[in-house]
């Protein structure tokens, strides 16, 4: 037992999690915390907005499988925090954000929470749709407790983000405090072994199949269950079709990797669901973009589906056989059950997707009049090394993204899944070169999406975490253009963004490096630039407004019912 | 009223603030809708137990369930089968009775019915009942003759029959 403040119980417990960087922004209500930074060997980030700091540190867990941690003082503080929460509890992402709180007592008056007093806001009722866990310290002297458990809660089972709010009086009341290792939450174990019944039932389905197709989600990611899923679909000769939070789950220049499926999925992966008897889905939600209308969905497929989650089977789509359990855990049995199994190069099914994969996966048009976000896309991978890790925005850069760059490595490819965060890219980015300093790490964005969290250019700057920004820059609101000229008859409305601004001089007004292509090689020169320079770098690539993302899924319509040209 | 059949469901949860809202507002975001919900002390401290009823099918109540356990301060979820429990629901109501012979009448009721007769002013009656909650229904069916001034309905509490019951490990 040590005598301390709430403030330094905060800091000592952080330091107790291993916590290396925290990105954050200061205000009244959490200046007794920020006082003990002085004192501590964690780094921390001060970033320009709080959804800033939010998706940085959720690009830092992404990219590092590490808890990325976030601070913000009370009131707009921590509701500037909501969206980045949102969209870490959408994709699963471990993320600690600690809010400061208004005192609960001051000298003059006996409670300030619930008086409406300066900068209070009630950030435990606004986020508990939105967090695995949140809570608001009650006495001083539970921090390192609560502490603890939002980091166990945060990181174990299915991850998310957990919220704790921390009135100021009691970062400044000193108590006893107890920092003990053991974690006791009566209302959370999370189960991670498989039924030993469901295994059997799905390695028998397995066996049987003749058609199977694996169906990985952000679940292999997290479960760091590479390695398992390749043998699995190896053993099995079943191509891998990807969830889009998925995407890296399995390198995808494997022969047997077939993309992401959904409404614009890579039309090999969404044709082979249709088509498949039997889907193992591994660490996947069956979100409505993936599937599709739900009644097409794998309609002549037998679905195992493996998860963490047990809220997640059944919630969207039916399934044969369930199993709540950790991916690699289970992968791992299933891969010792049927590895007798294995299967020939020459089977049909495995003819079949290599000859799928030949017809529809087609290499870019090299047009040379007009650069294209295929080509630059292809022409990016082959410039980037294979450990690169590429964030995207929300829109079309980021179905584009999805389609064209392959990702090779899992932790690889950081974007927006669930939510749909427009500004989530950049940020992630600077939090993913955070986690890894030594790999490159470039940003996909459009001119829509990259206006709404630009600001961390600042931070990227001064901070010294150089990276890349490719702005597809069209001019408009892509997707949603996209969208009105399909399904609205082609009228416009409140999408244009015009020229503005010049991203050139934009970057160059934050200290930052700024470079524009027009055309192929003007891209493959800046990008080359880029990586020499050690400051961060903004490619600003004009392209048409009128591109679409193609294939495409018609809202209401099975994933088998692609249009347009591809 | 719904055609769904009302499900009983039992919790055993902290007690602590915020557990009420962190479970209303589930509720709430995923569309599931609360008939009744009864919260209050167990046998053991720091621990609360609530009973809800909800309309739904099967599927609708397991997920209800599944969701309920992701909640970090709920410790335990039961669904009670309505041909296994014990379930009662009490209510309070207040009656008008301008005359002696309603009076008489209306108490000659509350017998048959095994309430108790709990206030009396001269205009007007205040009755506790308790029971299934068809039975007080049928109950405030009967009272509606006289005329209800004021009616409050705790919902529905149920415990399982047997020895069978929601045990938290320490």
């Amino acid at each position: 037992m040590t005598e301390m403040s709430g403030a330094k119980a905060i800091i000592k417990s952080l330091e107790k999690q291993k916590v290396e960087v925290i990105f954050g922004i200061l205000g009244g209500a959490v200046l007794p915390i920020y006082d003990h930074f002085c004192n501590s060997e964690i780094r921390h980030i001060l970033c320009r907005h709080e959804q800033g700091a939010i998706h940085a540190a959720e690009g830092y867990a992404r990219a590092s499988g590490k808890p990325g941690v976030c601070m913000a003082t009370s009131g707009p503080g921590a509701t500037n925090l909501v969206t980045g929460i949102a969209n870490a509890y959408m994709d699963s992402a471990p993320v600690v954000a600690l809010t400061g709180q208004v005192p609960t007592t001051s000298k003059n008056t006996t409670y300030m929470i619930g008086r409406d007093s300066f900068q209070e806001a009630d950030i435990v009722g606004i986020t508990s749709p939105i967090t695995k866990y949140n809570h608001q310290i009650q006495t001083v002297a539970e921090i390192p407790e609560i502490i603890k458990n939002a980091f166990y809660i945060a990181t174990t089972g299915r991850p998310g983000p957990v919220l704790i709010d921390v009135p100021k009086n009691l970062q400044s009341e000193v108590a006893e405090m107890v920092f003990s290792n053991k974690i006791r939450i009566r209302g959370y174990k999370p189960k991670t072994k498989p039924h030993p019944m469901q295994i059997e039932r799905a390695v028998k389905l397995l066996m049987s199949a003749e058609k199977p197709v694996i169906l990985s989600g952000g679940g292999v990611i997290t479960s760091n269950a590479t390695h398992e899923l390749t043998k699995t679909a190896e053993i099995l000769m079943a191509p891998v079709a990807t969830s889009f939070m998925g995407k890296g789950s399995i390198t995808e220049n494997h022969p047997l990797s077939v993309g992401s499926i959904g409404m614009h999925g890579n039309p090999v992966a969404n044709k082979l669901l249709c088509e498949a008897d039997v889907v193992l889905a591994v660490g996947t939600r069956f979100s409505d973009r993936a599937t599709g209308t739900v009644n097409t969905f794998c309609a002549a497929a037998k679905i195992i589906h493996i998860d963490i989650d047990a809220a997640e089977i059944g919630k969207n789509i039916e399934v044969n056989v369930p199993i709540v359990a950790d991916a690699r855990k289970t992968l791992k049995e299933i891969n010792n059950k049927i590895i007798k199994k294995l299967k020939n190069k020459d089977a049909p099914w495995a003819i079949h997707v290599k000859e799928l994969k030949q017809t529809l996966n087609l290499p870019p048009d090299n047009n040379e009049k007009e650069i294209k976000p295929k080509a630059i896309l292809y022409e990016l991978r082959k410039l980037l090394p294979n450990d690169a890790i590429v964030a995207t925005e929300v829109g079309q850069n980021q179905m584009w993204s999805a389609l064209y760059f392959n990702s090779l490595k899992p932790r690889t490819f950081i974007s927006s899944g669930g939510l749909g965060t427009m500004g989530f890219g950049f940020p992630a980015s600077i939090g993913a070169k955070v986690a890894c300093p030594n790999k490159v790490v470039v940003d996909i964005a459009g001119d829509g999406s990259f206006r709404m969290t630009e600001q961390e250019l600042a931070t990227s700057v001064t901070e010294q975490i150089p990276v890349i920004v490719v702005v597809l820059n069209n001019s408009v609101l892509g997707m949603v253009a996209q969208w009105q000229r399909l399904f609205f008859r082609g009228r416009y409305s409140a999408i244009k963004l015009g020229s503005s601004p010049d991203f050139v001089k934009l970057a160059e007004a934050y200290g930052a490096q700024g470079l524009r292509a027009r055309s192929l090689p003007e891209f493959k020169k800046a990008v080359k630039e880029a990586l020499n320079s050690d400051i961060t770098t903004v490619i600003d690539v004009p392209i048409s407004s009128e591109e679409n993302v193609d294939p495409m899924v018609p809202p209401g319509c099975g994933i088998n019912e692609q249009v347009g040209n591809y | 009223m719904a055609t769904s059949e009302i499900k009983v469901i039992a919790a055993i949860v902290e007690n602590k603030p915020g557990v009420l809202h962190s479970i209303a507002n589930m509720f709430r975001r995923r569309g599931f809708n609360i008939e009744s919900i009864t919260v209050g002390h167990t046998e053991k401290k720091g621990l609360a137990r609530m009973t809800i009823t909800l309309n739904g099918d099967e599927k609708t109540i397991e997920q209800v369930v599944k969701q309920m356990n992701k909640l970090i301060d709920v410790i335990k979820v039961n669904y009670l089968e309505k041909e296994n429990i014990v379930a009662r629901e009490l209510a309070l109501v207040k009656i008008k009775v301008a005359d002696p012979k309603t009076r008489s009448d209306a108490i000659n009721c509350v017998e048959v019915f095994r309430g108790r007769v709990v206030d009396v002013s001269p205009e007007s009656l205040t009755i506790e009942i308790t029971g299934t909650s068809d039975k007080i229904d049928a109950f405030l069916n009967l009272m509606r003759t006289y005329g209800i001034l004021e009616l409050a309905r705790t919902g529905l509490t149920a415990l399982a029959r047997g020895v069978k019951s929601i045990r938290i490990m320490e």
